[in-house]
């Protein structure tokens, strides 16, 4: 169970123009422009849940992650992680959680994987027979059997990447924070990914805390989405709530033969080539069924598909609408 | 204190792999250890006496040196540390559940430990079988080898724990290099790196061996080729408990501070 309340987070940056008379001029007295990269953030997370926590760059995720971890102290504001705050008990409340930063590494670059993940089960105390369970799992499901041996330096990214996961899970964490995990991961590798995290969610009730990019994570993985821009909590709810938001707006993607059908109120024509049409249909005038009907009342029809927004367009429209 | 172990364990066996960085800092110790020499004699040749330790003392001194190097020398710098300060990696140090300060110092001693026992050997061979007076000597007694372990193994704690107030400097600033030139220059020189102590003028020695620095390399190995003994070694081992006494709390204290105000550059 986590619980944010109120958490405030500034950094001072120094600034200054280009040039070298400016960069003389730092030499002597430096402006500071105030970076507000939380204010007033709150939520609440419960046990077993997995969370998406989105926002453009500069958001303020990974500063989120990292009060919630332990590593940065907020200016203001309360953190309750199962009873801990992070930054005040920080060595008994990492004992329970794991976390993967997408673009650093925490294996040792010159050793055997398993070395590194050896040592890591003396960091955290985890008991001889109880590791072997916990390795021999990972081992199965991330398909590490054949890399353990090699150092972490002679592994593709990809690789790396479930070396990665299976390091953060080895002392069996019950939270566990994934900051950007699936960059610069190909298709197969992402699927696998998130087949992994899903299953691991339902069967030991990991709550999953994500920061991504990759909306297709969001999508296959996390019931509830957090959108924070300019350092708030913009939105929370689910996917559909928030694609609600945005727009209700159906698409039907149409294959025909014959003439091309007229369109009714409350559809309109995005784009028509032989054959085959793009219709955007607005459900508060007329239903989806309504309008098929009405297309196939004019034409044969070869082919209907429906989608809502993309999750990516959703994302873009909430980014434009906040202004972040 | 296992954890810690695991670390000190996993560190050393990182270091013992890298061969030829162990055959080219050999070769190059040898190389400096002889020159060092040589230039000695030729000073010591002109007037025996004018020095503040006997030649074969000097002798030994060196050849000591050269041979735990890795322990002593300042200049050893740990880069996964300064990487993990300067580019944000530090972050996953932080979500371990192991005390910052211990598991750099473990990391540290490990790693000088490694290369000095990997290097120490043929180094110390060569410098038994060279021929007089370029020879080192045995220290006088048992007991002097025996103060000579203490004082090292005194002195591997304070090296690495001064050496950990400029790696805990590096919160603080964005690039290492800067920190890193002036600490070797100044420390190496003053902890008798250069020139042995016994060598400074007068005036300056009496200040300079109350510093931190002659509590690093300078003691051991003035114990081992015995120009320090009995009650003045005692009162040399005493100044280095000094140091390390003061030095470990001051490093804990900034490591503290440091993480409160912790930003974890590169995003």
């Amino acid at each position: 169970m986590i619980t944010l309340q109120h958490i405030c987070k500034t950094f001072r940056v120094a600034k200054r123009r280009a040039g070298f008379g400016q960069a003389v001029k730092a030499l002597f007295s430096r402006e500071y422009e105030l970076v507000h990269a939380l204010q007033d953030v709150s939520f609440h997370i419960d046990d077993g849940e997995m969370v998406g926590y989105i926002g453009p760059n500069g958001a303020g995720k990974s500063t989120t992650i990292k009060i919630m971890c332990g590593i940065l102290t907020p200016d203001s504001g309360e953190c309750d992680v199962d009873g801990r705050t992070p930054w005040r008990e920080r060595v008994a409340h990492v004992h329970e959680i794991g976390v993967v930063f997408g673009q650093r590494s925490q294996l040792w670059w010159d050793v055997p994987i398993i070395d590194s993940f050896e040592l890591l089960r003396d960091i955290y105390k985890v008991e001889k027979r109880q590791f072997q369970n916990n390795l021999d799992e990972l081992t199965a499901l991330l398909d590490l059997s054949e890399i353990l041996k090699t150092p972490a330096r002679s592994l593709s990214h990809g690789q790396r990447m479930r070396c990665e996961i299976a390091a953060s899970l080895l002392h069996k964490p019950r939270t566990l924070f994934l900051d950007e995990p699936t960059i610069g991961l190909d298709a197969t590798a992402k699927i696998a990914f998130r087949q992994f995290i899903k299953k691991r969610n339902a069967e030991h009730g990991t709550t999953v805390i994500l920061t991504t990019h990759d909306m297709q994570d969001i999508e296959a993985l996390t019931g509830r989405i957090l959108l924070i821009g300019n350092g708030r909590i913009l939105l929370d709810g689910s996917l559909a709530d928030l694609k609600k938001h945005v727009s209700e707006s159906k698409t039907l993607i149409v294959e025909y033969a014959g003439v091309q059908p007229d369109l009714d109120e409350g559809m309109r024509l995005s784009e028509a080539n032989e054959g085959r049409m793009i219709v955007t249909v607005d459900p508060s005038v007329l239903s989806v069924s309504d309008a098929i009907i009405r297309l196939a009342a004019q034409t044969e029809l070869l082919d209907v598909s429906v989608s809502g927004v993309s999750s990516e367009e959703m994302v873009a429209a909430l980014y434009k609408e906040y202004r972040i | 204190m296992k954890k810690y172990r695991a670390l000190f364990r996993i560190r050393f066996l990182n270091a013992l792999q890298y061969r030829a960085a162990a055959v080219a800092g050999m070769a190059t110790q040898f190389a400096w250890g002889f020159m060092e020499i040589f230039a000695f004699a030729a000073f010591y040749r002109t007037n025996q006496a004018a020095f503040p330790m006997t030649f074969p003392q000097t002798v030994s001194y060196i050849w000591m040196q050269q041979a735990f190097l890795a322990l002593f020398m300042m200049w050893f710098w740990e880069n996964d540390i300064a990487d993990a300060v300067v580019s944000g990696g530090v972050a996953y140090e932080m979500v371990r559940p192991l005390d910052l300060y211990s598991r750099w110092f473990c990391q540290i001693a490990a790693n000088r430990l490694a290369r000095a026992l990997l290097r120490c050997a043929p180094i110390l061979v060569v410098a038994f079988l060279v021929p007089e007076p370029y020879r080192m000597s045995l220290p006088p007694n048992l007991s002097q080898l025996f103060l000579f372990l203490l004082s090292t193994a005194l002195s591997l704690g304070v090296v690495v724990s001064f050496s950990l107030l400029m790696y805990i400097s590096l919160f603080f600033m964005l690039s290492p290099m800067g920190v890193r030139i002036i600490v070797a220059v100044f420390s190496d020189f003053l902890a008798g790196a250069i020139i042995p102590l016994p060598f400074f003028p007068e005036s300056l020695r009496a200040l300079v061996e109350l510093l931190p620095f002659a509590a690093m390399q300078n003691m051991p190995l003035r114990i081992y080729s015995g120009h320090i003994a009995g009650a003045a070694a005692w009162q040399g081992i005493a100044l280095q408990v000094f140091w390390l006494a003061a030095l470990l709390p001051a490093g804990r204290l900034a490591m503290r501070r440091a993480l409160k105000k912790v930003i974890v550059q590169g995003g």
